[in-house]
Order: structure tokens, then C-alpha cells, then sequence
């Protein structure tokens, strides 16, 4: 990776830009390069989870179009594009369209400051952390406007408890990651993978945050409206909430964006907790020197894959929350776990106990 | 500043919870419900006036579309209806097999219901793993009758035909392997009666991976249990029956009160419920499967050893066999007549009802002497339960609505009727 970013750098340098140009150029590659897998990335998503959660139902999921089902997702994306955009007759026409693109801008930009690996970052900015939250924060405007602008009573219903859902969790997350700060000692996430890194998996932060990784990633599963937690679209309530109005490629962004955010929760998650692009064999002799052992963006793809899968998991066997039972598990649950959390933590750091014994 | 005023929701009848045609005018404050008005009638086909204008056996078939996923229940009631104007009773082996299939409707039943209650409160795989066990049911209603869902199976004076010594089975298709297929079949090369006993022995553990999923989930007990609590006075002012009634805590089950065909002879319990919570509504529904199961089981055993008859030999009643008719010109006669004309029932009225999964399934007959019902009523046990609908939802949320509407275990097609 780490290579090819240097040949396109001496091959942008051949023409001979400016350096401001030249900056611009890069980075538009660099963009290309994170967006155009995570698009494809998305795609596939959606096709394994209709495969594993098949799987899991006793059915075979989607195996007609392309070998086993491959090319699903593209006659999907196809249908979506062919299909009318049907704007109800007395929406906000402009409201209306913004909400989708919204929430996809949102979705998308946060991966700015994801790092893949040691090297790959698109904006390696010190306020990484706050970027992050600020940007999952925006993505809710998308939600309520598509609600609001849609004046449909179901679609305002699910507006109403998707704000109310992410402001609960907002907190706990991010107090949650209050505690990753405080362990990590930065907000620039290269940094904090790179604070995990030690002998083998024991400096990985998920074993003294264990309690604040539960928190955060349960509210992952809130903040992108997954079940159990998908009040805000829960289908057989609300049909199909805040996006009921929305047809076509219009609800195709919905989706997108939704899918993206998904796959964010899981490298935000791998990176807070799960040493980012670190090896987890790392320190076992004889594996060291090998690819097995050594870090690289294979590690995150694969404990990626793995949270992936659990979003999954969750949505095939639980039930869904009702609206106020989510609050309750928000404010009177998490809220309470981390700050007592974040009190423990630093009671540990002050007393040099654990991971930060000097 | 307008005054705050309550927000209108029209649910259905196109909605994913509706349960086919039901269509709410919700009156909510927030998310909280005021008033709930469930209107009714987008699935009327007027069966009771149909069946007004067709020899008696010709509305067997229109019974099986009432309530559509407890088939030959309905079907039981009206044909009881009948039998008792005729004062005839079938043969033995007849109400063996009635009660046997009546049972293999209920778990049908029951298991659309739990399945679809599931879905509306978010567990959708319960859907997926109830229709698993739903497929074999169905393949015996195959079997026995030739059709998946509308069977017409029972007749007055017993049911259209003995049980068969072959299952249907799955045929090779593009889509489907030669070990997949050998193991699909591999329980259907056997008579009915085999394939009905080996259900019996594996269904048992279905019960227990159903309730592993939900029984002890916490969010599932989160979003039933205190959910529209009907008290046992309330429950029996309301005409409620069945689950809905015994979730209440009042021990009502015609099976055991008025016993008919041969259930007073068969070994079963009856579950009740406590609070009459919807949690508890799941409970009593649940345990009414394995309860089934049990009786089903104990229908095989008698079936195996007790050949005979499931049909009166009265030819003014039943059509003679196919080979019969061929050769004897009074058997002509006898077909010719009936499947014309029909029978005549003496003058009358009677009242059948049969313990349907879904509660008290009731017919009434007015019989003028012809052939044709001069009135049929129907008492449907979800009219009653839809009724209850404003009082089990008032002062609960949106998403509750759901939950109670999949606890009453709705069907359109007995309500409308």
C-alpha cells in the first residue's frame, strides 16, 4: 500500500505540478482508492447478509443472478437506478433531496481520517476522535429531514425516535470513548492504534475497556439503526420509517449510507479496542517474521469482517427494542457504565495498576 | 399558538403488521395511544349468504376459506353442524382421524401465529424456523386431500376419504441435489401415518428451539410481558375464547367442557396463563403445541391398530366408490343424485362449535327441509378478540399495537367473513 502511494507520488511528480497541485491530486487518488472499495465493499455487505442471515433461517439466500448469488448487489444497484424517484405531492422538494445526500456526504467523509494501516491514511489529523463524532452526529440531520421533509406521518414518527435514539447514544459513545482517549493519550486514531501496540494481544485495549468496547459497540448497532435497535425504520411499526417516501436511487443513498456507517462502526471498533491493523499472533516465536505475524491492513480486514458479522448476528436473533425501552437502556444503562468506567480507569492510570504500571 | 391536538394515524390496510386487511385509525398523543378504532369488512366474501344458494357439501370448501390458516377446523364445525340435524354419527376411525388432523391444524396454526407475532416484534427468524415445520404440515394436508390449504377434507358422516399408504414427494429439479433430495423424501417413503409419527418425535425439539430464542429473551419478555392485560372478568365479558382466554387464567377449552368426536378419550392438559399478559398468551399458545403433538401422537397409535370405515355407508349421504358406480346402476343413481341435488336435512336449527385453535368456532343452522342451508351463522373467535382491540392498546405505544395485534392472533378471513 504503502509503496503504491509512493510510485503515484513520483509519478504525479514526473509532470511536474505544483506542490499545492500536486497535494490535491494525490489525495483525489488517495480518495478514489478508499471510496471505490468501500462502495464495492458495501455492496457486498448486503449480499452476505442476505447469505449468512439465509444461512442462519434455513433458506439459501440469493443464488440466481451470477454464481452463487455473486452479482446480486449490482442488479440490485441497477434496479435502484432505473426506477422512478417519486416525490410525494406535498413534500419540500428541495428538503426532500437533500436529506439523502446528507447523510451519504456524512457517511462517506468520516473515512478521511480511518487509518488502514501504519502508513494509509487519507487526513492523518490530530483531531481524529472529534472528527469522527462530529461527523456520525451529522448523519442524523439526514434522518430527521428526510422525515420532516417527506410529510408522511410515519415517516415523521420515525424522524422523532431516530433523533431522540442517537442524541441518548451519542453520550455513551462518546463517553465511551472518553475511556479510549484516556488510555490511548491522543485523538489522532493512528495514534491510539498505534498506543496498542506492544508484545501481543494483551496491549490491545478491549481487555481493560472491556466494559466501555461493550458499550461502544452496542451503541453502534443504535447509532446506525440496526436491530435490534431499528425503531427508526422498524419495519412491521413504522413500515419503513423515516425513508417510507423515498424510491429509486433516492433510498438506494439511505441504504449506501447506512451500510457505509455500518462498516464504520466496525473499523472504528477494531481501532479502538482491536489494535487496528496489528497482527493478533504478534510476539509468538516462529510467527514473527512471517506474514502471519506481522501487521498489516489483511488483520483489520479480517476483525472487521468478524464485527461485521455480529451486526449480522444480532439482527437474525433478536427481537426489537420498543422506542422507550431504548432510551431507557441509553440514559439509565450505558451512561451510568462508562462514567463509572471512565472513575475506575482513572483510579488505574493514577495508581499505575494494569496496563499502566510504568 | 394552535392548540396541541392529537396525531392521527391511519394503520393499514397496507401495512406489514396489518395481518392481511385490518385497517386501525390510531389516536395518539406522541407515541402513546388514545383510542383505537379497527374497522373491518375489506375482506368480506359473504360466505353465509353463498352458502345459502349450494347443496350443504358444496360449502365445505367455502368453510376452509374463513379463517385460512386453521383449514379443517372450520370445516369441523359446520359439518358437526350438519351431523347433529341428521343425527348421525360417523364411524370411530372417522373421529380419530378428525381429531388427528383438527390437532395438526392447530399446530399449523400456531405456528403461523407465533411466526408472525415473532416478525411483528422483530424476530424475524422465528418466521423462517416456524415455516420449516409448517411445510411438513402442510405435506400431510397434501397427502390426505390432494391441496396444501383449502383441503375439503371432512364430510358429514366421516371424511372424504381413509388415510394414504404414500406421502407425495419431492421431485428432482435443477436447483436441488441427489443427496438433498434422497434426504428431503427420506421421511416421506412411508405411509402418512409414518410421516406424521416421525414429525411427532422431532417436533417436540422444535418447541424447544422456538422458545430458546424467545422464551428467556430478555427484550422478548421486555415487549410482552404487561402487554395488554385483560383480567379474567373483562376476558369473559368480552365473549373472549380460547388462547385469549386462557392466557386470562379461566380454564375454558370445549375439548375438555363439552368433549366431541373422541376427545374425552384422549389423555392432554389444558395450559392457563396468569396474568394475561401477552407473555403469557405466548406461553399458553406455546404449550398448546406440545399438547397437540401429544394428542397427535396418541391418534397414530389408535389409527395403526384399528382399520375401518372413515366413512357412513349410508349412500343417500356418501357417494359410492368409483368402481361401484361403474357397475351398478343404483350406485349411478346414488352419485348422480348427490353430487346434483345433494341431500336434504330435516327441519331445524343446531349450534356446533369445536375448540379451533384460535377459540370458539361456532356454526348455526337453520335447515328448512331442502337441500340448501335456509341460514348459516358463523361465530368467529377473532370478531370477539378484534373487538377487545381499543381496550388492550389504550394507554400503550405504537410499537405495542404490534405486539397486541399479534397476540390476538388475527385472521381477516373469520372476521369479515
Amino acid at each position: 500500500m504503502t509503496a503504491l502511494i509512493d510510485l503515484l507520488d513520483r509519478l504525479i511528480g514526473v509532470i511536474g505540478l505544483p506542490e499545492f497541485l500536486h497535494y490535491v491530486v494525490l489525495t483525489s487518488i488517495k480518495i478514489v482508492l478508499v471510496l471505490v472499495p468501500l462502495i464495492i465493499a458495501v455492496a457486498y455487505f448486503t449480499y452476505a447478509e442476505r447469505k449468512i442471515i439465509g444461512y442462519i433461517q434455513n433458506r439459501l439466500g440469493p443464488n440466481r443472478v451470477g454464481w452463487y448469488g455473486l452479482l446480486q448487489p449490482f442488479a440490485d444497484t441497477l434496479k435502484m437506478l432505473l426506477k422512478e424517484i417519486v416525490v410525494p405531492s406535498n413534500a419540500s422538494p428541495f428538503l426532500f433531496f437533500l436529506a439523502p445526500l446528507l447523510s451519504l456526504m456524512a457517511a462517506f467523509a468520516v473515512w478521511a481520517v480511518v487509518p488502514f494501516s501504519e502508513n494509509f491514511v487519507i487526513a492523518d489529523i490530530d483531531a481524529g476522535l472529534l472528527y469522527v463524532l462530529a461527523l456520525t452526529s451529522m448523519g442524523v440531520y439526514g434522518v430527521i429531514i428526510a422525515g420532516w421533509a417527506s410529510n408522511s406521518k410515519y415517516a415523521f414518527l420515525g424522524a422523532m425516535r431516530s433523533a431522540a435514539q442517537i442524541v441518548a447514544y451519542e453520550i455513551a459513545m462518546g463517553f465511551a470513548l472518553v475511556g479510549v482517549l484516556m488510555a490511548g493519550g491522543s485523538l489522532n486514531l493512528s495514534a491510539i492504534v498505534l498506543a496498542q501496540e506492544g508484545t501481543s494481544v494483551l496491549g490491545w485495549f478491549v481487555w481493560p475497556l472491556f466494559p466501555l468496547f461493550m458499550v461502544y459497540f452496542i451503541s453502534g448497532l443504535a447509532e446506525t439503526n440496526r436491530a435490534p435497535f431499528d425503531v427508526a425504520e422498524g419495519e412491521s411499526e413504522i413500515v419503513a420509517g423515516f425513508h417510507v417516501e423515498y424510491s429509486g436511487i433516492a433510498f438506494g443513498l439511505f441504504f449506501l449510507a447506512e451500510y457505509a456507517n455500518m462498516i464504520l462502526i466496525t473499523a472504528l471498533t477494531v481501532i479502538f479496542f482491536f489494535g487496528g491493523w496489528m497482527s493478533p499472533f504478534a510476539g509468538i516465536p516462529g510467527l514473527d517474521g512471517t506474514f502471519i505475524g506481522q501487521s498489516s491492513f489483511f488483520w483489520m480486514a479480517i476483525k472487521m469482517a468478524f464485527f461485521m458479522f455480529c451486526f449480522l448476528w444480532a439482527r437474525a436473533t433478536f427481537p426489537r427494542y420498543r422506542y422507550d425501552q431504548i432510551m431507557r437502556l441509553g440514559w439509565k444503562v450505558f451512561l451510568p457504565v462508562t462514567i463509572v468506567w471512565i472513575a475506575v480507569e482513572g483510579v488505574m492510570v493514577a495508581a499505575q495498576i494494569g496496563p499502566w504500571a510504568a | 399558538m394552535p392548540e396541541i391536538q392529537n396525531f392521527t394515524l391511519n394503520f393499514g390496510p397496507q401495512h406489514p403488521a396489518a395481518h392481511g386487511v385490518l385497517r386501525l385509525v390510531l389516536e395518539m398523543d406522541g407515541e402513546v395511544i388514545q383510542k383505537a378504532d379497527p374497522h373491518i369488512g375489506l375482506l368480506h366474501r359473504a360466505t353465509e349468504k353463498l352458502a345459502e344458494s349450494k347443496p350443504f357439501n358444496q360449502t365445505i370448501g367455502y368453510m376452509d376459506r374463513l379463517d385460512y390458516v386453521s383449514m379443517m377446523c372450520n370445516e369441523h364445525g359446520y359439518v358437526m353442524a350438519i351431523e347433529k340435524l341428521l343425527g348421525i354419527t360417523p364411524p370411530l376411525r372417522a373421529q380419530y382421524i378428525r381429531v388427528l388432523f383438527d390437532e395438526i391444524t392447530r399446530i399449523l396454526n400456531h405456528l403461523m401465529w407465533l411466526g408472525a407475532h415473532g416478525l411483528d416484534v422483530g424476530a424475524m427468524t422465528m418466521f423462517l424456523f416456524c415455516f420449516r415445520e409448517r411445510e411438513d404440515l402442510m405435506d400431510c394436508y397434501e397427502a390426505v386431500s390432494g391441496t396444501r390449504m383449502h383441503a375439503t377434507y371432512y364430510r358429514p358422516g366421516g371424511v372424504y376419504r381413509d388415510l394414504p399408504e404414500t406421502m407425495p414427494k419431492y421431485q428432482p429439479s435443477k436447483h436441488r441435489n441427489e443427496s438433498d433430495l434422497k434426504r428431503l423424501n427420506e421421511d416421506r417413503s412411508g405411509s402418512l401415518l409414518d410421516f406424521i409419527e416421525s414429525f411427532t418425535e422431532r417436533f417436540p425439539g422444535c418447541v424447544d428451539e422456538y422458545e430458546t430464542l424467545l422464551t428467556d429473551n430478555r427484550i422478548w419478555k421486555q415487549r410482552t410481558v404487561n402487554i395488554g392485560v385483560v383480567t379474567p372478568e373483562r376476558a369473559k365479558q368480552l365473549g373472549f375464547s380460547g388462547p385469549m382466554l386462557r392466557g386470562s387464567g379461566i380454564a375454558w377449552d370445549l375439548r375438555k367442557k363439552q368433549p366431541y368426536e373422541v376427545y374425552s378419550e384422549l389423555d392432554f392438559d389444558i395450559p392457563v396463563g396468569a396474568t394475561g399478559d401477552c407473555y403469557d398468551r405466548y406461553l399458553v399458545r406455546v404449550e398448546e403445541m406440545r399438547q397437540s403433538n401429544h394428542i397427535v401422537k396418541q391418534c397414530v397409535d389408535w389409527l395403526r391398530a384399528n382399520p375401518g370405515p372413515v366413512v357412513l355407508d349410508d349412500r343417500k349421504l356418501s357417494p359410492p366408490s368409483r368402481i361401484e358406480m361403474k357397475d351398478d346402476m343404483e350406485s349411478l343413481i346414488h352419485h348422480f343424485k348427490l353430487f346434483t341435488e345433494g341431500y336434504c336435512v330435516p327441519e331445524g336449527e343446531s349450534y356446533a362449535a369445536v375448540e379451533h385453535p384460535k377459540g370458539e368456532f361456532g356454526v348455526y343452522l337453520v335447515s328448512d327441509g331442502a337441500n340448501k342451508p335456509y341460514r348459516v351463522k358463523v361465530r368467529a373467535p377473532g370478531f370477539a378478540h378484534l373487538s377487545a382491540m381499543n381496550e388492550m392498546v389504550e394507554g400503550h405505544m405504537l410499537a405495542d399495537v404490534v405486539a397486541v395485534i399479534g397476540t390476538q392472533d388475527i385472521v381477516f378471513g373469520e372476521i369479515d367473513r
